[in-house]
């Protein structure tokens, strides 16, 4: 499983893909024929293929989720609300809906870390988080994460104090679960647009953290 | 079933690899597979269920060496074939030969954003007590189903506490079969990292799955 198919390797990992062009060309002809079959008998609208792809590519993504951790740091009576009912909490922001429609929110605090998963297949919060990553939906991710995931963490850079307890979430079921991260010192009255730039997508999965002020990772 | 998806505590696979956030689709192909998934979905033939079930009923060796969205457009494939919308001839062909059977829905570009926001709710109205509170000790079953359940192989037999009871939601091992959605008490259990690994385990570690009632007893 790739967690990439033609982009490039970011950390330099050197894995075989000798297969990838043959398997890539592959999908693009397996894709294309699913797509003018479905067209051609009228069971899918082509303009609605076009509409689903512009709502993944610029409406729905983890902006959406730095939002509401952010508003979350700077309100908090939002943050309790988020931890009561998220659902309803992350929709008053105007997010919700498909692949997010039982949201629960995890706190981050000094004594225990949450990391979230779906060993089963690629449960992911849509309407918060966008498309879940590629790495996401990998073996080596959904493998490891419930029996190693300070190792999983070690591969995203991020090291815990040992002391530290880790919380992993396996999303089996309709439950779709946000991690709030630790607010990061040295932010007091900041705005929520400036806290959400602090919020990466993988501190909401539990594979990072906030961004510090300074640049860094916290 | 104990298919290549139930994934948790296999090893081999080697490191993660990272990527950012704002790399949306590795190729053209990926948002095409996206969206004939959603849309073909949105007819209304299958749920949910059904479509994990398809998916990871594929032969274990090619799920494994497959990316997510190419098991996706195999899995489409294999359903609409099982469900007789689309024959072998013409996905060999790429081009209808057929004419269509009537479907419940087709799904048009101005209901898109409507339909994705509005979701599919997965929650019932509860008709008896849960059985289980918040805080008990319960252990979950242990069977080997050939059929679709949610309850991954390697949290099964293994004692964890109850830390949230969710509500009434459908129960996927019925309705990936299209049996009915015989909706069932849902609860979020944590195992410490040693009940499920063992020797070794990282004692700081617990893990949760969210369960169906009838995957647990009481313990």
């Amino acid at each position: 499983m790739h967690a990439s198919e033609d982009g490039p390797h970011p950390h330099g990992h050197d894995h075989g893909h000798d297969h990838e062009h043959s398997a890539l060309s592959g999908n693009a002809l397996r894709v294309r024929a699913l797509e003018s079959i479905l067209v051609e008998k009228g069971y899918v609208a082509p303009d609605a293929l076009d509409a689903i792809i512009e709502t993944y590519e610029t409406r729905i993504g983890p902006r959406n989720g730095a939002r509401v951790v952010a508003r979350a740091w700077a309100d908090p009576a939002f943050r309790e609300w988020l931890r009561r009912d998220a659902t309803a909490a992350i929709a008053s922001l105007g997010y919700g809906g498909r692949q997010g429609e039982h949201m629960v929110a995890v706190e981050n605090t000094p004594e225990e870390h949450n990391l979230v998963v779906c060993t089963l297949c690629s449960c992911y919060p849509w309407p918060v988080l966008g498309l879940p990553p590629a790495w996401y939906k990998s073996a080596a991710y959904r493998s490891r994460a419930v029996i190693d995931p300070r190792g999983v963490l070690a591969d995203f850079g991020v090291t815990l104090p040992e002391a530290r307890r880790i919380r992993v979430w396996d999303s089996t079921a309709e439950i779709r679960y946000l991690v709030l991260p630790m607010r990061p010192a040295g932010t007091e009255g900041w705005s929520e647009e400036a806290l959400a730039e602090l919020v990466t997508r993988d501190s909401m999965i539990g594979t990072g953290l906030a961004r510090d002020p300074a640049g860094a990772p916290a | 079933m104990n298919g290549a998806q139930d994934l948790g505590g296999m090893m081999g696979f080697g490191p993660v690899v990272p990527e950012p956030e704002t790399l949306r689709f590795h190729a053209d192909w990926e948002k095409r597979a996206l969206a004939v998934t959603l849309a073909a979905g949105a007819m209304g033939v299958w749920n949910i269920d059904t479509m994990r079930h398809t998916r990871e009923s594929l032969p274990p060796a090619e799920y494994l060496s497959a990316s997510y969205y190419e098991i996706w457009a195999k899995a489409l494939a294999n359903q609409l074939l099982a469900d007789g919308l689309v024959s072998r001839e013409e996905l060999r062909e790429g081009h209808a030969q057929e004419p269509p059977r009537p479907v419940p829905r087709v799904l048009q570009a101005a209901d898109v954003a409507k339909t994705l926001a509005a979701g599919t709710q997965y929650e019932r109205a509860a008709e008896a007590p849960a059985a289980f509170a918040r805080g008990a000790t319960v252990r979950t079953k242990v069977f080997h189903p050939t059929h679709h359940t949610r309850l991954p192989r390697y949290a099964r037999g293994k004692r964890g506490v109850v830390e949230a009871v969710r509500g009434v939601f459908v129960f996927p091992d019925t309705n990936a079969h299209r049996q009915g959605e015989h909706p069932q008490w849902l609860y979020t259990v944590r195992f410490t990292g040693p009940e499920l690994w063992g020797e070794g385990a990282d004692p700081g570690l617990t893990v949760s799955i969210d369960a169906w009632e009838s995957y647990l007893e009481a313990a």
